[in-house]
């Protein structure tokens, strides 16, 4: 079945108890585009990571990923499609009781029944695809922080996905690591062929390797276009974000009675 | 970890596990000696079982051969009916007597029995005629006491 | 502000109920996907290890010295009733029904099943738990369906070795130090301790415990917010709550189990 359109999310009103977090999404992606989810912290962005995951059900609308609405789908279902998904943590989650090669392998293993020989060719492959096949044998805790969410990207394409969800890919990195990342993630989009969507804050890196972005703001999207659209943006909201100013749409103080009164300035005092 | 060397250590740890339940079970503990197929059951009937209690041992010239398995009250006769398990190995005589004794001054109580002499041997599901209910403190208290004043009467 | 308080007992109690409920929904489910734990052994087995063989140490020497106290006590007690002689029952019986199990699933309670909730817990907190889920393998079958059966296994086999322990350290102080006769402590000891009523009931109850402990464990380092305070919480209330329940749950077996005796 092959569908243009990868991931479909419509109308998605999503909340924890009684907190709404999203509040009417509408986003779609395309095979072989890199879109980026962008928006300050907390706007619900991983939450859009996780309803695609189907780790978590809509309130109201739907998710469709490669034509299957997820909110249809039984466990057996969601785990036949997740097979298809590749999702990168923000911090790795490497099994931290395993080697490099053994976390790499760990899909192959679970999932195929190929002979350990096919198997460590693939995992080797894999590693060299992210610059790491020298570092097989080491346990994820001998790993920089880089280094680790390389290695989670290795294991996350062991078997060839065809969608690639990245949670903050960018966050805490040094620079030369930032380019390797974000060089990586273009790189296997175009090599393999996937859907790439990458929930970051990291506007310079990210708009040099996106082909299209949502900003997210308050459970809603509140700007969409390419990467050239959204840098001349001149919507407040985007053009605080992507020029990183302190103030504007986003306050830089938080809710307070007036300052002269918090210091009891201007009036007789007791 | 190594894989063969883990597995190495939780055999071993199986092992002595396995080991530590069989010192207890044979050198500790004792097994109940009579088991269903190789016994016969005998029933006898007492005024006052007293303390006794199903498992209670069966003894005989202080060994033990059987054990208690089954205590019924008669409604008709307004008896105790025990059922005795007897080890085949032991056969006993028709007029075998079946006492409840305990042991020690104030110990669990048991069966005691005491072999007759007639040449006929007891089978499964005969009747021991010959019974000796238990001991009941509050008689023996009662029989102290009315003897006493009885020795005391004719002053 | 008397309102507030039991407004505040009221919403605590429910909490606890929901907790259990979830909890019991828990223990199915590890059940149900009990699957894996068994066609790839080998994960039991690993767990096994880290579960069972880790805490031999604490087992073997606690079981040693509770013995030797047991015989010491022991001793004294009986001596005044000229009773010495019944020193082999007097251990054997306390170790085999009672000491064996329980103060074996206390210690592995704290040892093991702290161990676990803090695994877990971290697995959680490192989106370990989620990364496998992402990767279409079940964490209930692949992580703690193994860590229950291996947990269950474990404790009655450890609860035994506790009680084989506890019972040479009575005859090292009771014959060896004090002079008891060895004869006599072991064939009173032989005539006292039957096989069904004490032995048996004495793995049932290590048995039980194991399955109280391991699921006490799991659960809540499953259930833990996935902070440091979170797992440090969980990892606290799983050692005293599976002791809790390991005492509780010995008065109801023992009162079960052996009311028909003495």
């Amino acid at each position: 079945m092959q569908h243009d359109t990868l991931v479909e999310i419509e109308d998605v009103v999503f909340g924890y108890g009684a907190q709404p977090v999203l509040k009417g999404i509408n986003l779609t992606a395309r095979r072989g585009q890199v879109i980026a989810i962008m928006g300050s912290s907390g706007c619900g962005k991983t939450t859009l990571l996780r309803l695609i995951g189907g780790q978590i059900r809509p309130g109201e609308g739907h998710v469709r990923v490669a034509g299957e609405s997820l909110g249809e789908l039984n466990q057996a279902g969601l785990y036949q499609l997740r097979r298809k998904m590749g999702m990168l943590f923000q911090f790795g989650a490497l099994f931290t009781d395993m080697t490099v090669f053994d976390n790499v392998a760990f899909q192959l293993r679970e999932h195929t029944d190929l002979p350990e020989d096919a198997i460590r060719d693939l995992v080797l492959m894999k590693l060299h695809a992210v610059g790491l096949r020298g570092a097989a044998h080491l346990m994820p805790a001998e790993l920089s922080g880089g280094m680790a969410r390389r290695v989670a990207l290795a294991r996350a394409i062991a078997l060839e996905p065809m969608l690639m969800m990245y949670d903050e890919p960018f966050a805490g990195l040094d620079p030369i690591s930032l380019g390797v990342t974000g060089n990586l993630i273009r790189r296997l989009t175009d090599t393999l062929g996937l859907t790439s969507i990458v929930v970051t804050h990291d506007v310079q890196e990210s708009l040099k390797i996106v082909d299209y972005v949502y900003f997210v703001s308050e459970g809603m999207i509140v700007a969409e276009g390419t990467a050239d659209e959204i840098r001349a943006s001149d919507l407040p909201y985007v053009h605080q974000f992507v020029h990183g100013e302190s103030d504007g749409p986003v306050p830089f103080h938080y809710p307070a009675p007036p300052y002269a009164e918090d210091l009891h300035l201007g009036g007789a005092s007791a | 970890m190594n894989k063969t060397v883990l597995d190495l250590w939780v055999g071993l740890f199986v092992i002595a596990g396995i080991v530590a339940l069989l010192f207890l079970a044979l050198k500790v503990g004792s097994m109940s000696a009579v088991k269903t197929s190789s016994s016969y059951e005998v029933v006898a009937r007492f005024d006052n079982i007293g303390g006794l209690k199903p498992r209670a041992p069966v003894k005989s010239a202080g060994v033990v051969v059987g054990r208690v398995a089954d205590i019924r009250f008669d409604n008709e006769t307004y008896e105790a009916a025990v059922t005795l398990r007897l080890d085949k190995r032991y056969a006993f005589p028709k007029d075998t007597s079946a006492a409840i004794m305990t042991s020690g001054l104030l110990g669990e109580q048991y069966i005691g029995l005491e072999a007759g002499g007639d040449p006929q041997a007891l089978k499964d599901q005969d009747r021991i005629f010959l019974t000796q209910s238990a001991v009941v403190l509050e008689n023996l208290i009662g029989h102290f006491i009315y003897g006493k004043a009885q020795e005391g009467a004719p002053q | 502000m008397l309102r507030q308080s039991i407004e505040n007992l009221g919403n605590r109690t429910l909490q606890g109920v929901w907790r259990i409920g979830f909890a019991a929904r828990f223990f199915v489910a590890v059940l149900l996907h009990s699957g894996t734990a068994f066609r790839r052994f080998g994960l039991t087995i690993r767990e096994m290890y880290f579960t069972g063989v880790l805490s031999l140490i604490i087992i073997l020497v606690s079981g040693l010295f509770v013995g030797m106290v047991l015989g010491l006590q022991g001793y004294e007690t009986l001596q005044t009733y000229g009773s010495e002689e019944a020193l082999g029952i007097l251990v054997a019986l306390s170790l085999v029904r009672e000491l064996g199990p329980v103060v074996a699933a206390l210690l592995f309670a704290s040892r093991a099943g702290s161990a676990i909730t803090a695994e877990i817990g971290l697995m959680k907190a490192t989106e370990q738990l989620s990364a496998m889920e992402m990767m279409a393998v079940d964490p209930i079958a692949r992580v703690v369906a193994p860590r229950f059966w291996a947990g269950v296994i474990s404790m009655p086999l450890l609860a035994a070795l506790f009680s084989a322990m506890g019972i040479f350290g009575g005859y090292l102080v009771g014959v060896q130090l004090i002079g008891v006769d060895e004869g006599a402590f072991w064939s009173q000891m032989k005539s006292a301790v039957d096989f069904e009523e004490d032995i048996l009931n004495g793995v049932i109850k290590s048995v039980v415990f194991g399955i109280a402990i391991t699921t006490i464990a799991l659960f809540e380092g499953y259930d833990a917010p996935p902070t440091a305070e979170g797992v440090s919480g969980a990892t606290t209330r799983t050692v005293v709550t599976s002791s809790l329940a390991v005492l509780a749950l010995d008065f109801v077996l023992t009162a079960f189990m052996f009311r028909g005796l003495g």
